[in-house]
């Protein structure tokens, strides 16, 4: 086999990834944030040279084999059997089975003093409780960079799965019991993750966000999250605070500090500082969340939220009242 | 030539010769056997799985299935395999008569065992199959069994009628062979489903 | 029937005879009667490939919706609805029954014998199949195919969160054609074991027979637990209980592991007759004698055997115990040892012999490279850390198209191309089937290995579209190229299938000078009896072997009676007393007869009736099913010895 041969076949490969990982916003595994994410990429990039070498090396001898025609050879069917067959893949998987054993062991090592959350899946969101800070929040999950973070996972109707591949590997949330995920995100940035387990209709609209932020950053968005909320800022918004109490909205949603305490979909406490609607099915901005709010089916097929009918002006108070949620 | 008619060579050519090895019908119900025997296992198995993921068991205070009784009729239907083999026996020598008074004995046997798991025991039964996970698992067991139990029997009926028409003699006497077999796998795969279901539940 | 005892006949008159006795009613009747295994196979085989092409149709629409995001060629229920019927079909209606529709076929001939061991039994598990697969079609003329996926993972597929009948199809259906894979693996095991000609002891089997036993021997007790798992999953639907329902003390992770114990041994059993059908193409065209016989022998039980212990790596993400996923993880990765055994006496077997460039062995050279790629990508999936990071995305339906449409349908390909003339006396295009191979080759890589990257980049499986911006546009413009391309291809097969049937080169006995008893057949097909005289089998490659195949002749005895044409003219056949390699006893072939199609309609009855939860329709497919399982009873001591 020779080095060009190797590079040929390895090289789509490798022009493959590099193609992809061009685009940053890419929820890369192999662009990882975290050490988690860390330890696997590593795994993988060992693996992936590890079968690069064992597919040239297997792949050259079957086609050269038959490519050779009838010649006399040197190597006999038992050398092929006993060292192709069993030798060379007792060692390599031995070697893979250490490797295993060691990553696992890292990785599902408790860290000291972590940040703790617990996250409940529902069709087709998250539910997001800083139980110590007594912090509610949905389908985005602010951290602390470098800070590590372990996450408790729930699930209140069918199996989803908490997959964030830039910060660490897959770990599903399954009714009536609690698993638990950890990992550190070790810059601030957005870490886009998804769920990983098929959970119905709107599975493929089922993401979230994990942004991390400086420590202080942080601490703000709690502190102000833990402050009892004062009252409306304009007339406008305590419209729309009508509108919200009086219309379906208070039934399903929680603005905390109000008489909106319903449970059955997404808590809007810190709503306006939010980036996207509907578990990242779109962007936050006024004109979506119209649209959203008139016929949320439009944007998302299958989501439980029904069609809002709202006057023109009614609307628009109530945009300006969840705008400013924070 | 019409479809459902043996072909008169095919009659005439079945000899009376005795044969040695067991026929394909045999080893065939012997693979048939290890799959249902499977489908048993597996029913088991989730039995204790349910179990090690509960807190308490049986679930919702339901009280471990009582004991003397089942043990009777335990007893009944283990034993109805001695007159299976007896009957069994006999037709390998030719004595029809046996084969008749075995198979009567052991469907009265396996009727009796049926009659009480759904006369007597069922309507005992504090707990209903949709009650819960432990309730589920019982009624799918057990009726499962009671199942086999029933298609056990309808087969033997099969056979004992045919026994009266005359159509078993020492050499030619396939069905009850494979049958025979069958209802001692019933007989045996209840010991597993009496030990988990109602032993095991009373193990602290 | 002119045949008499007194005069001797010719063996002119002889050979008359048995074809007019072996002759099959022509037309609907003798279509519902037919107990051959020829006749079996064949439509296990055609049956079987349309799904092939429905289920390949359901794909190319899939990824018409994937090619770019956000994207409105279907909208989520049409999409989730079709993938699981793409999985479903290919699993349950194109992978497993075409497989067992080549078993059907090929066993007695390559064995030696006239049927298999059960021939109304085989005729049933072909009825089963077939309306197994009406049952769960039909699904679409109500307009409510399933939705859950071809895995039905709990909650997700209870009547709570799909409701309706739609998961109802699938839960029926699957339990429904799992009897299909059973009795057809009962049949298969009993048939290696009691039907062999002379001369053939288990160590002069013919790989694909050893593939074949492998295969039947997982069925045996692999399907059981799915059969569990869906039987529960039904009662949770149509009565209530609570197996699943984490609320009445049930789990959900109890299906997962009844569904793994049969999915992942499932994956080898489409796995183990493919890679037979390789060890059977490989020696033939490299003109040498397979390296290795006993190694491979011994990889396909190993795999078969190991298969059982690895389920637990499809729940790795589940929060399972450490040590637990550690053992499994390990198992995982043994498994690729007798993969590799495989894989080099197949090598070695190529190394030292001489290649004929044939379209079988091209197909057989694709299995190489395809599985090879798909087999260490299994590999890193039983690395622990690495399964967390892939498994539910993209890199799984890579690893497992590699390894279900590569290393499986390649080998199902290579196989139509290599046996096909046996089958129907006619040569398929060579040059057509080249072409043939080369486009689903380069379109296969095309659609499936960018499909590890897109995995990498963090797409799941199973969702219906997706956002811009991800970095996973370009690499679903080509999956989807490659996917149409690896379409094309097989529709090249297609075609070269019907200008075969039309205006194909006549086969002959054996076109590919092959070494297997099939071959020794003198006609393509073989005649409605395979062999008027028993064939004996001197070595491991019947037709190498000797210049001439020595054939068995009748003697008066009940273990050689019915060897010669004499047996063939009785419709019996010798099997063995033990599991001695010489018969010792005659069997008895049945007639033709209707008694499989009534028992097989009577469960279709019965699955009709809790689909649409009728009690009385229930009770009369089980007065039906009754009606015939008596009769087969009835008629046991007249039709078999």
């Amino acid at each position: 086999m020779t080095r060009a041969r190797r590079r040929a076949l390895s090289l789509p490969a490798l022009g493959l990834v590099l193609l992809a990982a061009c685009s940053r916003q890419s929820p890369n595994a192999l662009d990882p944030e975290g050490p988690a994410a860390k330890s696997v990429a590593s795994v993988a990039w060992l693996m992936f040279g590890l079968a690069t070498a064992v597919y040239v090396v297997v792949a050259g001898f079957i086609i050269i084999g038959a490519l050779r025609g009838k010649k006399e050879s040197r190597i006999s069917d038992g050398a092929f059997i006993w060292i192709g067959g069993l030798l060379v893949p007792c060692v390599i998987l031995g070697g893979l089975a250490v490797v295993t054993v060691k990553t696992t062991d890292t990785l599902r090592k408790p860290d000291a003093n972590p940040l703790r959350i617990e996250a409940t899946g529902y069709q087709f969101w998250w539910a997001v409780e800083y139980k110590d800070e007594k912090v509610t929040t949905a389908n985005e999950i602010r951290v602390p960079a470098g800070r590590p973070v372990e996450i408790g996972l729930h699930s209140k109707d069918v199996i989803h799965s908490f997959w964030v591949p830039q910060l660490a590997g897959k770990v599903d949330m399954v009714p009536g019991q609690r698993n638990v995920i950890r990992f550190t995100a070790e810059k601030p940035g957005e870490y886009r993750g998804q769920c990983a387990e098929f959970c119905g209709l709107q599975h493929a609209k089922m993401a979230l966000l994990v942004i991390a932020e400086e420590a202080g950053e942080y601490q703000r968005w709690v502190t102000r999250q833990q402050r009892p909320r004062g009252g409306p800022s304009s007339e406008r918004e305590a419209a729309g605070e009508q509108v919200f109490m009086r219309s379906s909205c208070a039934g399903c949603h929680t603005v905390r500090d109000t008489e909106a305490q319903g449970t059955l979909g997404p808590d809007l406490s810190d709503f306006g500082g939010r980036k996207s609607l509907g578990a990242l099915a779109t962007e936050n901005n006024r004109a979506n969340l119209a649209g959203w709010i008139e016929n949320s089916q439009s944007i998302k097929p299958g989501n439980l939220m029904p069609p809002v009918q709202l006057e023109p002006d009614e609307l628009l108070n109530l945009l300006e009242y969840l705008e400013n949620l924070r | 030539m019409t479809t459902t008619e043996a072909g008169p060579d095919a009659a005439a050519a079945i000899t009376q010769e005795p044969h040695g090895g067991r026929g394909t019908a045999w080893w065939g119900m012997v693979v048939l056997i290890m799959t249902e025997a499977t489908i048993f296992a597996s029913l088991l198995a989730s039995y204790f799985f349910l179990q090690a993921a509960a807190k308490e068991w049986p679930l919702d205070g339901i009280e471990a299935p009582e004991l003397s009784k089942i043990s009777l009729m335990t007893l009944v239907l283990l034993g109805s395999s001695a007159p299976m083999f007896w009957a069994e026996h006999g037709i390998r020598k030719g004595q029809v008569w046996r084969l008749k008074a075995g198979l009567i004995m052991v469907i009265l046997m396996g009727s009796s065992f049926f009659a009480f798991l759904s006369l007597y025991e069922y309507p005992e039964l504090t707990f209903g199959m949709k009650d819960n996970a432990y309730a589920s698992i019982f009624y799918m067991t057990t009726s499962l069994h009671g199942a086999h139990v029933v298609i056990g029997l309808l087969m033997l009926g099969v056979v004992l009628i045919k026994t009266f028409q005359g159509k078993f003699t020492a050499e030619r006497h396939v069905t009850v062979e494979v049958v025979g077999l069958y209802w001692h796998f019933v007989d045996a795969v209840w010991i597993f489903v009496f030990s988990s279901l109602y032993l095991s539940a009373h193990l602290k | 029937m002119t045949v008499t005892e007194e005069r001797p006949p010719t063996p002119e008159e002889e050979h008359e005879a048995i074809e007019i006795l072996w002759e099959e009613a022509p037309g609907a009747p003798g279509f519902f009667a037919s107990v051959d295994h020829k006749r079996i196979g064949m439509r296990y085989i055609y049956t079987a490939f349309i799904f092939f092409f429905i289920a390949g149709l359901q794909a190319l629409l899939l990824r018409a919706q994937l090619t770019s995001p956000d994207s409105q060629v279907m909208g989520p229920q049409t999409y989730n609805q079709m993938f699981t019927m793409h999985g479903t079909t290919m699993i349950f209606l194109f992978n497993t029954p075409v497989l067992a529709g080549f078993g059907n076929y090929l066993l007695p001939l390559q064995l030696g014998t006239r049927d298999m061991a059960f021939p109304r039994l085989n005729a049933f598990s072909y009825w089963i199949f077939i309306l197994a697969a009406i049952f769960m079609y039909s699904s679409y003329l109500v307009g409510r195919p399933p939705t859950g996926g071809w895995f039905a993972y709990v909650p997700n597929a209870n009547k709570t969160y799909s409701p309706g009948i739609n998961m109802d199809f699938w839960g029926l259906g699957v339990t429904f054609v799992g009897i299909s894979t059973t009795v057809g693996a009962v049949n298969f095991i009993v048939t290696i074991f009691k039907m062999r000609a002379p001369g053939m002891t288990l160590n002069r089997m013919p790989m694909f027979v050893w593939s074949i036993l492998a295969m039947a021997v997982m069925i045996i007790f692999a399907v059981p637990a799915l059969t569990v798992g869906t039987v529960l999953l039904e009662a949770d639907r149509l009565f209530g209980t609570q197996f699943y329902e984490v609320a009445g003390g049930g789990s959900p992770l109890l299906y997962q592991h009844l569904f793994w114990f049969w999915g992942h041994p499932e994956v080898y059993i489409l796995f183990v007759p493919a890679a037979g059908m390789v060890a059977t193409i490989i020696p033939v065209f490299a003109r040498r004698r397979l390296a290795g016989y006993k190694w491979v022998a011994a990889s396909l039980v190993g795999i078969a055997f190991i298969s059982f212990g690895v389920w637990v790596h499809h729940m790795f993400a589940t929060g399972l115990p450490a040590l637990a996923m550690s053992m499994f993880s390990a198992a995982s990765l043994i498994i690729a040892v007798p993969s590799g055994v495989l894989f080099f006496c197949l090598i070695a077997t190529i190394w030292r012999g001489e290649v004929e460039w044939t379209t079988p062995f091209l197909f057989a050279l694709g299995w190489f490279l395809i599985f090879l790629l798909g087999g260490v990508t299994g590999v890193m999936l039983g690395v622990l850390p690495f399964n967390w990071q892939a498994t539910d995305s993209y890199f799984i339906v890579a690893h497992f198209h590699y390894v279900l449409n590569g290393a499986v349908v390649f080998p199902i390909f290579g196989a139509l191309y290599y046996w096909l003339p046996k089958m129907t006396g006619r040569m398929l295009d060579e040059k057509l089937g080249k072409i043939s191979f080369w486009i689903m080759f380069v379109g296969f890589n095309l659609a499936f290995f960018p499909m590890h990257v897109l995995g990498f980049l963090g797409m799941p499986r199973r969702i219906y579209t997706y956002s811009e911006g991800l970095g996973w546009e370009t690499l679903n413009v080509v999956v989807t190229f490659g996917s149409a391309l690896f379409g094309f291809g097989t529709l090249l097969t297609l075609i070269n299938f019907f200008v075969s049937k039309a205006r194909g080169k006549p086969a002959g006995g054996n076109p590919w000078n092959a070494d297997g008893l099939e071959w020794s057949t003198p006609t393509s097909p073989p005649p409605e009896c395979n062999f008027e005289s028993i064939p004996v089998a001197a070595g491991r490659h019947p037709l190498w072997d000797s210049e001439k195949l020595e054939e068995a002749e009748s003697g008066t005895d009940d273990a050689t009676k019915s060897m010669g044409p004499s047996g063939a003219l009785n419709r019996q056949t010798p099997i063995l007393g033990g599991m001695q390699s010489d018969p010792e006893e005659t069997m008895e072939i049945p007639e033709p007869t209707y008694l499989p199609f009534v028992l097989a309609l009577g469960i279709a009855v019965l699955f009709v009736g809790l689909l649409i939860e009728a009690a009385l329709v229930g009770v009369l497919g089980l007065v039906v099913a009754a009606i015939g399982i008596t009769g087969w009873l009835w008629r046991t001591e007249a039709d078999l010895q």
